[in-house]
Order: structure tokens, then C-alpha cells, then sequence
């Protein structure tokens, strides 16, 4: 069968767009954390740190992540159903479209239309626009699905079909609202309630927009790069099903200790702890994957970002439950260990995933070798320090902070006033930017080798077709 | 398995499978009176209170500001009373936040004279040195748009009439212009000259901060005055 038969154009047009959104998010991350040491840059009311925080989280949780999602998407159906995209100008249409929905949100969100719900922030109208994108990409998803030529579906389909219907869920219910006028709306839930759902949402933004359609990309690209079958299938169908099923209780290990009903946020501790089962459950089938071929991660550099991803992964699904629990909520919550914790996931897992996917795409697509291994390997090693400089840092500013809070005087009384916590963070605060910094330039090469790929294969294209006219 | 080579069911089982979670923890609860307690105590927000409340929301200020005081001693004892679930009853969008870059504002209003604001929000550095909170005193040279404040009360179902509304608003601008106004002197230093005489959006900031809490302090002053009563009243039996 014919390869050529399938439609890149829109892979590299997303891969494109999220290096575009990347680079945005995290020139607006450098600036906040340097705000958050030098308030002085809060110089104009779109660069204040309470609306620029919205455009950084917006624009890398779904200006870059969705992008190289749907990248990914759009390759791995047309491989694993060995179909090309069944609706090619309503793909292009979905990327022109996501690109426009994508800027209108950071210009809305630095003007000051904010609905103020994490990750949901953006104003009706374009709750509406990105709600037909979706629609517009599940189309193409369920029809390419539907004509497939490869009877069983791979594992990543399994993750791709469960995120493409689990994101419509999340995003129409949270968002619900009644406007008052273009600009602004109020939500439909009132107090605990906008709470209880407002969390449901933003644990299982995370869920599927971090963690599903990531770990498809998992099953997908490492078992590919490393030329290796995935350990155990019968582990990854229970791993699959019982995270789909239990991830959707745990919304209210954000709000422990607050007034939702406490039987929410026991249920929510629960699940939160039985998570860590199917999470590990794709760790170790990744692990078991790589049995008697270790050597591969000195050998094939592609190879570390999926394994030490993967670990992050594994760490980070074991963190987020133990810090979920009361006593432990009690001291880290509304401190900077969230923080930590939150970046681990995406420096850590979603990056190291989607910077390696996409360079297995592109060498695949273009039929060409990577620009550098050696300038691969740079970006590797510069966003694995840039990320853990920046996450142990806040792990230990929030221990600090958290202790700080908390300490009593012999008589009863509190030791520390509220602004002498805020003040014994500055040094923390200054090596988090130095870290965000290191993990920048990581990025910088990683583009810089990625755009090299794409042009010197193009050019070896021209010669080929030079020397054969 | 048939599942695996059957997409349309497959999704399908995947969306009841989702469903289960997302019903027991979000769905179920709203038709539960656990989640919407009333008080008579707790008051809507004034038309002002809102406006202010919305410049709140714009600004992102709860993405550093939490709103619930968890019942933790310490909590308790750095911010006041803990949360409790009928206090939000009028919040759309609840405003909880999480994470405390700032201190926790549920219990803020009353603790500070409005002038304190005025100054703090103008200058946050002017206060506490080390405070890394942005300036705001821009806010203060933009006129408070109450184009839409009856429209809004009206979607949030507080039950004023466009009179009371616009009284509302007459009567906290009379208040904040008025001669004798506490924060009088802060207040005109922060604002620009053509703006004194009208609300800026700084006003009605103030306005909402200052209702924070406010509703639990009368309830708690009321109850300890209820209490007292007895104690007196049982001194007597004596």
C-alpha cells in the first residue's frame, strides 16, 4: 500500500503552530516569573501578573499542548488505520480555525475578559468557536475511524477516542453560563457548587488534555522509536479503563478543606489514591518495553525523552494523590509545592513527550534524519535541568512557606506575619526564573533543530529531483 | 474483542464510563441542600459591590488572592472565621482561587479603613516594602461603567428593581464624594481632578473588598451578643 497516500500537511501545520504557541507561552512565563520578583514589570494593565498568568496558562496548555496534539492525532490515525484523513479540507479548515481561536483568547485575555474559572477562562463567544473547532476535529477523527483498513484499534486510538469525547464533556458543562452582554457572562452554578464543577473540570483538563492523549503519543512513538513491541497489552486495557473510569471522582482534591460537602473530597482522596494504579500501570508496561534494550538510551536519543517523560509521568501521579490528602493539603495547598508540582507534569512529561514525538514525525513525514543528534541531546539535557531547578525549587519554597503559615508561638500566637512569607521567597522566586530560563534555551535549540530538519530535507528533496531531471 | 474494532461503541462505553464519576461528584450534589444552605445573614452584593466584584474578576486578582479560610487553627487564627458553604450563595463565578501569593481576602472587609485601600491598591510597596502586588492606581483614572449593572443583577437574580440599582449607585458615589468622607484626603490624591466627583473603578474595588466577610462579622457579633444575653440572663436566675 501506498504511503504517500496520507496527508501531512496538517501534521506539520500543527506542529508548526505549537512551536509558535510555545515560544509565547514561555516568553510570557520568563516575564511572570521575573514579575513575581519585580513587580516593577507589571508596567501596563495587559501585563499585570493577574491577566498575564491566564495568557501563559492558556496559551501552553492549549495554544501549544492541543496543537501538538492534534499534530499527533492526525499522524497516528492515519497510520494506525492506514487511512488518510477522510475530511482533508475540514482538517486544514480545523487548523486555520484553532489558530484564529487561539490569538482572539490571548487578545481577549490580556484585555481584561477573563471568566476568572482556571483553564476556562476564556468569555462566551469564543467558548462557542472552540466547542465547533472540537467538533470540527472529532468529525474527521470518528470518520477516519469508520473507513479504516486496520481492523483492531491500536491503544492510542483507544486514548484519542476517549479524549476527543471527554474534553466536549468537560468544556460544555463547565462553561454553561448566561451572558450580559458580548463580553460577559456569569456561570449557571452559583458558590460551591461553581466550585465542586469548576474543579471536576480543571482536575480533568488535566486528565485529558496532560495525560490521555500524551500517553497516546506514549504507545504510539516509543514502541516505534525503539523498534520494540509494548510489554503487555492485557496490562494496558486495564490500565485504560480504570483511569477513564476513576479520574472523573477526583475533582475535589483541589478544594480539601473548603466548603464542598466532605464526602465529595473523600471520594475524591480515594479515587485520587486508586489513580495511581493504572498511571504506573502504563509506567511499568513502558519500563517492561525497554527489558534487555537499555542500552537504547545511550544508543537512540530519542529514546531518554519517552523513558525519563514517562518517569515524570510516574512521579507526578504519585505526588499529586499524597498531596491531595487532608493532612498533607493542609500544609502544601495555596503554596508555591503546586506550583512545583504542576510544572514537573508539563516540563517534565507533556514536553518531553511532544518535542520527541515531533521529531519522529518529522523524519518520518519528510524521510530524513534529524538535523543533530548532538543539538537533540542539548535540548534534552537543557529542559531536564531547566525543570528541575524550577520544580525542586518550589517544592522547597513550599515546604517553607507552608511551615511558615503555620508556625504558633509558645502562647498560641502566629510567628510570622503574611508579608515576612512573601519576603523570605525572593530567592526562591529568582532561581525559579533561572530555571525557567535554562529550560527556554532548551527550547530555542529544540526549534532550532526542528526547523533545520524540516528545511534540509526539503533541500535534499530539490537536489534529488535536480539530479533526476 | 469486539470493542477494540468497534469505534462508535467504544466511545460510547467510554462516555458512561465518565459519566458514573462526573454524575455522583458534580451533577448529584447540585440537587443537594448541603451545596446551597441559605442564611438570611449572607446579602446579595450592591449594585456597586458588584461592579467592583467584576473589576476583581477582570484583573485576575484571584489568581494570587484566595477567598476560603480553611478550619485550620492557624487559618483561623491569621484570617478569622472559616468558610462556610452559605456564604457563596451569591457567587457567580465562585472566586476561591489557589494559591496565596497575596493572603486570603474572604475575611478582608472591615479589617482596614477604606483609605488603607485607596493607598494600598495605589501603592502596594507604600505599605509593605517587600510586597510584589502590581500597582493599581490606574483603576482610579477609569470612570466605573454601570451600563450593564442592571442587566447583570438581573441575570444574577438578585431582585432589585432599576431604580434601586440606580439608587445604589447614587448613594455610594454621595458617600465616597461627600466632604466628610473618611478617606477623603487619599482618595483625591489617587484620583485624577475630573474624576473626583464621579465613581472610577477603583471606588466600587473598594467597595466589594470592603464587603468581603462582612455578612459572617454581623453574624458572629450577633451570636456573641445572643450568647452574652444568656449569660447574663442565667447570672440573674442565680
Amino acid at each position: 500500500m501506498r504511503e504517500s497516500v496520507q496527508d501531512y500537511s496538517v501534521v506539520r501545520g500543527f506542529a508548526y503552530s505549537a512551536l509558535f504557541w510555545l515560544v509565547i507561552g514561555l516568553v510570557v512565563g520568563l516575564w511572570l516569573a521575573a514579575e513575581m520578583f519585580y513587580p516593577k514589570l507589571n508596567l501596563t494593565p495587559w501585563l499585570s501578573f493577574g491577566r498575564l498568568r491566564v495568557v501563559h496558562t492558556n496559551g501552553l496548555a492549549f495554544g501549544f499542548a492541543l496543537a501538538g496534539i492534534f499534530s499527533c492525532t492526525y499522524y497516528m490515525l492515519q497510520r494506525l488505520t492506514r487511512t488518510p484523513i477522510v475530511f482533508p479540507r475540514l482538517a486544514k479548515f480545523h487548523l486555520y480555525l484553532f489558530n484564529a481561536a487561539i490569538a482572539l483568547a490571548a487578545l481577549s485575555l490580556f484585555a481584561g475578559m477573563n471568566t476568572s474559572k482556571e483553564y476556562a477562562e476564556l468569555e462566551w463567544p469564543l467558548d462557542v468557536v472552540v466547542v465547533i473547532m472540537w467538533v470540527v476535529f472529532a468529525v474527521n477523527v470518528f470518520a477516519t475511524l469508520a473507513r479504516r483498513r486496520e481492523k483492531q484499534m491500536y491503544i492510542s486510538l483507544w486514548y484519542i477516542i476517549a479524549m476527543t469525547v471527554t474534553v466536549a464533556v468537560l468544556y460544555i458543562v463547565n462553561n454553561l453560563s448566561v451572558p450580559v452582554n458580548l463580553f460577559k457572562s456569569y456561570p449557571i452554578y452559583a458558590g460551591v457548587n461553581d466550585a465542586n464543577v469548576q474543579w471536576w473540570y480543571g482536575h480533568n483538563a488535566v486528565g485529558f488534555v496532560f495525560t490521555v492523549p500524551i500517553l497516546a503519543m506514549f504507545y504510539y512513538f516509543l514502541p516505534k522509536t525503539v523498534n520494540l513491541p509494548i510489554y503487555s497489552h492485557r496490562l494496558s486495557i486495564i490500565s485504560f479503563w480504570s483511569l477513564v473510569f476513576a479520574y472523573l471522582w477526583t475533582g475535589a482534591h483541589h478544594l480539601m478543606l473548603t466548603p464542598v460537602p466532605e464526602w465529595i473530597q473523600t471520594v475524591a482522596i480515594a479515587f485520587s489514591i486508586f489513580l495511581i494504579a493504572p498511571s504506573w500501570g502504563s509506567v511499568v508496561n513502558g519500563y517492561y518495553t525497554m527489558r534487555g534494550n537499555w542500552e537504547l538510551m545511550k544508543t537512540n536519543y530519542l529514546t531518554k525523552f519517552f523513558i525519563v517523560g514517562i518517569t515524570f509521568y510516574g512521579l507526578q501521579t504519585i505526588q499529586g494523590p499524597t498531596q491531595g490528602l487532608r493532612t498533607l493539603t493542609a500544609f502544601f495547598h495555596y503554596t508555591d509545592y503546586v506550583v512545583g508540582h504542576v510544572h514537573m507534569g508539563t516540563m517534565g512529561w507533556v514536553t518531553m513527550i511532544i518535542s520527541a514525538a515531533l521529531y519522529y514525525m518529522i523524519q518520518e513525514m519528510n524521510k530524513t534524519e534529524v538535523f543533530s543528534v548532538r543539538l537533540a541531546n542539548l535540548h534534552f539535557y537543557l529542559i531536564l535541568a531547566g525543570q528541575l531547578l524550577y520544580t525542586v525549587t518550589m517544592w522547597i519554597a513550599g515546604i517553607q512557606q507552608g511551615a511558615m503559615w503555620k508556625a504558633t508561638n509558645p502562647d498560641g500566637s502566629l510567628t510570622y506575619s503574611f508579608i515576612e512569607t512573601v519576603a523570605s521567597l525572593y530567592p526562591y522566586w529568582k532561581i525559579r526564573f533561572a530555571g525557567g530560563l535554562v529550560y527556554f534555551l532548551g527550547i530555542v535549540v529544540f526549534i532550532y533543530n526542528f526547523i533545520m530538519t524540516g528545511r534540509a530535507s526539503k533541500r535534499t528533496a530539490l537536489d534529488a529531483g535536480m539530479k533526476t531531471a | 474483542m469486539g470493542v477494540y474494532s468497534k469505534p462508535a461503541l467504544f466511545a460510547l462505553l467510554s462516555v458512561v464510563l465518565i459519566l458514573v464519576g462526573t454524575f455522583v461528584t458534580t451533577i448529584l450534589p447540585i440537587y443537594l441542600p448541603t451545596t446551597q444552605p441559605v442564611s438570611s445573614y449572607i446579602k446579595p452584593y450592591t449594585a456597586v459591590e458588584l461592579e467592583g466584584r467584576d473589576i476583581y474578576i477582570r484583573e485576575g486578582c484571584n489568581n494570587c488572592h484566595t477567598q476560603t479560610v480553611r478550619p485550620l487553627r492557624t487559618e483561623v487564627a491569621r484570617y478569622g472565621e472559616y468558610s462556610k458553604p452559605e456564604e457563596f450563595a451569591y457567587d457567580r463565578p465562585h472566586l476561591w482561587g489557589s494559591r496565596r501569593t497575596g493572603p486570603d481576602l474572604a475575611r478582608v472587609g472591615g479589617k482596614y479603613p477604606d483609605s488603607w485601600h485607596y493607598q494600598h491598591l495605589y501603592d502596594p510597596a507604600s505599605i509593605s516594602p517587600v510586597s510584589n502586588m502590581p500597582a493599581y492606581g490606574w483603576l482610579a483614572g477609569r470612570r466605573l461603567d454601570t451600563g450593564y449593572t442592571f442587566r447583570k443583577v438581573s441575570v444574577l437574580g438578585y431582585g432589585y428593581t432599576r431604580q434601586e440599582v440606580e439608587q445604589q449607585i447614587a448613594a455610594y458615589m454621595e458617600r465616597v464624594t461627600a466632604p466628610d468622607y473618611a478617606a477623603r484626603d487619599v482618595r483625591n490624591r489617587v484620583t485624577p481632578p475630573e474624576l473626583r466627583d464621579t465613581l472610577t473603578e477603583m471606588d466600587a474595588l473598594v467597595a466589594y473588598l470592603q464587603k468581603l466577610g462582612r455578612d459572617v462579622k454581623e453574624l458572629e457579633k450577633s451570636r456573641r451578643a445572643a450568647m452574652l444575653d444568656k449569660t447574663i440572663g442565667m447570672s440573674e436566675v442565680r
